[in-house]
């Protein structure tokens, strides 16, 4: 008994102790944001690989979110003779939920694992050890840029995500069950409002794109540097992403829409 | 320890120093003196913190008592700003050479100069190129670092550490893994540096015959003391059991072959326990 | 640090590709083009009842949609509902007998105000005053009617 508790003690300290590292190298991060912006030259080549490299994997599968949307919601609304919001509920479901939601999730897995192998592996090969000893901070030589391209890549990739959806679920819709594509965009647009919905919906993928791109930046950092240790860090980046991605949403849907 | 009469000519000095990982002592109590233009060789069994050692000279790690003073400074107390200037005059070359993966072998080398000075790049492609050459591998410049050999990227990582033209290089087990023909070459190039650049060198390493042949002064270390130091020399001629085991490479001696155990006879009779 | 121009390129094409999407979602999906896109001029009807009105609710006329609800409030002395719309600009025909109602489009519908629009050769101008109105049909109160009417033919 007395040994649980001892465990159960040692684990607590050891995830404060983490949690206290995870911010400390999140103010070393976000310290190192002002000279990442005087070379933009590193944040394109991370652009590259954080936001090009997963533009593919959102749009295919908002492309689909969207066209399945597009026939559920037909079935249901046809049975209140309602099939004439199909717009708004593909969007409003696209636009506040989905859209963040799950191109943050596609992106930790995606762009935060590879983040957290990367920085884990620099690690393990000496690379960030032998960078200090030239002199060069990797803080903010490596980190910083790989958050800052993670922090901007992720709203952009969540507006693909559900303006790809939108466009999906009226090629359903309209294109073979015959909604009119006209109150298709109308009922969308006099439905949806600019602040509640579009607004709102960025701030969350914002948030997302914050969240996930410590965790997998972190995580890598923090990494035991060897092969487990990296394929352990890898994991728990993408399943403490995922928490915090819909631990997160469920706060923020209820601070944006809970008072209407 | 420390030799007081060539206090003026030394470069880095570490005195009293402690060090523990865990509840394991790494070094206890330790001093070394390292001095300006020769090389100076650390040696000792794997496992006794020669690594640490070098990462405590370039301030990544903080002794627990002691003081490490380079050229004058005591790198522990500087701040940050002033660390990283320091380590601009400090090169350093790690066991696996340490490349940046992403990119090829010329901006490897090119790395420091970019990072640290605003040299037009046509100057950079004639001192990168001059680096590459004293070490060999100008032909390799567009290969990436993992195209290439251990050896190869040892002596990328060499020209890429002495880029900034230090003013001394720790290399961090060089000949570790080598095959002959590469050991000889980077024994022939680190004996060269010193010589041309007049290098401060810190070599830590076991490999007895390559580093003893190479260096001016050698350090044994062994269980987070000083077992015995002098010229390569002075330290063949040691009347100590234990150097003499480690110079000689004897399988037994005061280092025993077993890890601590307990008696074999009982062990093998024992009824199977796990443990 | 590899100067490679094509990488720049898909970069550009990722980033411009993003805010297009922004643009589109704040555009053709929102309601953000519908105010600030056009101009429009105010019109005031006064009902008994204005029901689940809501401000941006939709004024249509023969099924077009013309304006929006800007403003709900009630007059202190009167006791009506004060409806002020915004009609778009380009809908500056409207007779001074037109008709004002509030509809609810299908049966769970939400409700709009519907403009019937009467002969008079005068259109109505910025903040005038529609004088005839026809209050939200209320279900409960509907049916409750229903049901004492058709109780009091039994007797």
């Amino acid at each position: 008994m007395t040994e649980l508790f001892a465990q159960l003690g040692k684990s607590t300290r050891g995830s404060f102790s983490k949690l206290g590292r995870a911010t400390f190298f999140l103010l070393q991060c976000l310290s190192g944001i002002g000279s990442v912006l005087l070379r933009p030259r590193l944040l394109l080549n991370q652009l590259h690989s954080v936001g090009v490299l997963s533009f593919l994997i959102i749009s295919i599968s908002g492309l689909f979110v969207g066209m399945v949307l597009g026939l559920q919601g037909f079935y249901i609304l046809s049975e209140f003779g309602a099939e004439e919001t199909l717009g708004v509920m593909v969007a409003a479901s696209l636009v506040r939920e989905l859209g963040p939601v799950v191109s943050a999730l596609l992106f930790a897995g995606r762009a935060g694992s590879a983040l957290t192998a990367e920085i884990g592996l620099m690690k393990a090969t000496e690379q960030l050890s032998g960078m200090e000893m030239m002199a060069v901070d990797p803080i903010k030589r490596i980190i910083s840029p790989r958050f800052l391209a993670g922090f901007i890549s992720m709203p952009l990739l969540a507006a693909l995500f559900s303006a790809i959806g939108i466009v999906g679920g009226q090629i359903i819709g309209s294109g073979l069950l015959g909604v009119d594509e006209g109150a298709y965009w109308s009922q969308m647009q006099t439905k949806l409002d600019f602040t509640d919905d579009i607004i709102n919906g960025v701030i969350k993928s914002v948030v997302f794109g914050f969240i996930t791109s410590w965790i997998a930046l972190f995580e890598g950092y923090d990494a035991v540097p060897t092969s487990e240790g990296i394929s352990r860090a890898t994991t728990r980046t993408v399943v403490n992403s995922a928490f915090s991605i819909l631990g997160l949403d469920f706060i923020l849907t209820a601070l944006m829409f809970g008072d209407d | 320890m420390a030799n007081s009469d060539s206090h003026l000519n030394t470069l880095i000095s570490v005195s009293n120093l402690s060090f523990s990982r865990g509840n394991k002592k790494i070094f206890d109590d330790i001093s070394l003196d390292f001095e300006r233009g020769k090389i100076t060789a650390i040696m000792g069994p794997s496992g006794t913190g020669k690594t640490t050692l070098l990462k405590i000279i370039g301030g990544q790690l903080l002794p627990e008592r002691g003081t490490v003073l380079v050229d004058g400074q005591n790198v522990h107390q500087l701040r940050r700003a002033d660390l990283f200037t320091l380590r601009k005059r400090m090169g350093m070359l790690f066991q696996s050479g340490a490349l940046l993966t992403d990119m090829n072998v010329f901006d490897n080398v090119a790395f420091p100069l970019r990072e640290h000075t605003k040299l037009t790049e046509s100057m950079i492609r004639t001192l990168v190129l001059m680096k590459l050459e004293a070490v060999g591998l100008r032909g390799a410049c567009n290969l990436m670092a993992n195209e290439l050999s251990g050896g190869m990227a040892r002596r990328v990582a060499l020209a890429r550490a002495i880029v900034l033209d230090p003013m001394m290089i720790m290399y961090d087990e060089p000949f570790t893994g080598q095959d002959p023909i590469s050991m000889g070459v980077l024994v022939h190039l680190i004996k060269a540096l010193n010589k041309t650049l007049g290098l401060t060198s810190i070599i830590v390493s076991h490999d007895v015959h390559e580093t003893a042949a190479i260096a001016d002064y050698i350090y044994i270390i062994s269980e987070g003391k000083v077992v015995g130091q002098g010229t390569p020399d002075e330290i063949k001629q040691s009347d100590s059991e234990w150097v003499q085991q480690f110079m000689t490479g004897a399988a037994d001696g005061p280092v025993h072959f077993h890890y601590p155990a307990k008696d074999y006879l009982d062990d093998l009779l024992s009824s199977g326990k796990r443990y | 640090m590899q100067h490679s121009s094509t990488q720049d390129t898909f970069v550009g094409l990722f980033v411009a590709a993003g805010i297009a999407a922004l643009f589109f979602l704040a555009l053709q999906v929102s309601n953000l083009s519908s105010f600030t896109d056009q101009d429009s001029y105010t019109l005031v009807a006064r009902f008994e009842n204005s029901g689940a009105l809501k401000v941006k609710s939709p004024v249509s006329a023969a099924g077009v949609k013309i304006g929006q609800v800007s403003d709900i409030s009630l007059d202190p002395k009167t006791y009506q509902s004060v409806v002020k719309m915004s009609i778009y600009s380009q809908y500056n025909h409207i007779p001074s007998d037109t008709t004002a109602s509030v509809f609810t489009a299908g049966l769970l519908g939400e409700q709009y105000v519907s403009l019937e629009p009467g002969g008079s050769e005068d259109f109505l101008k910025d903040n005038e005053v529609l004088e005839i109105t026809q209050s939200a049909i209320i279900l409960e109160k509907a049916i409750g009617q229903f049901l004492f009417k058709s109780a009091e033919e039994k007797k």
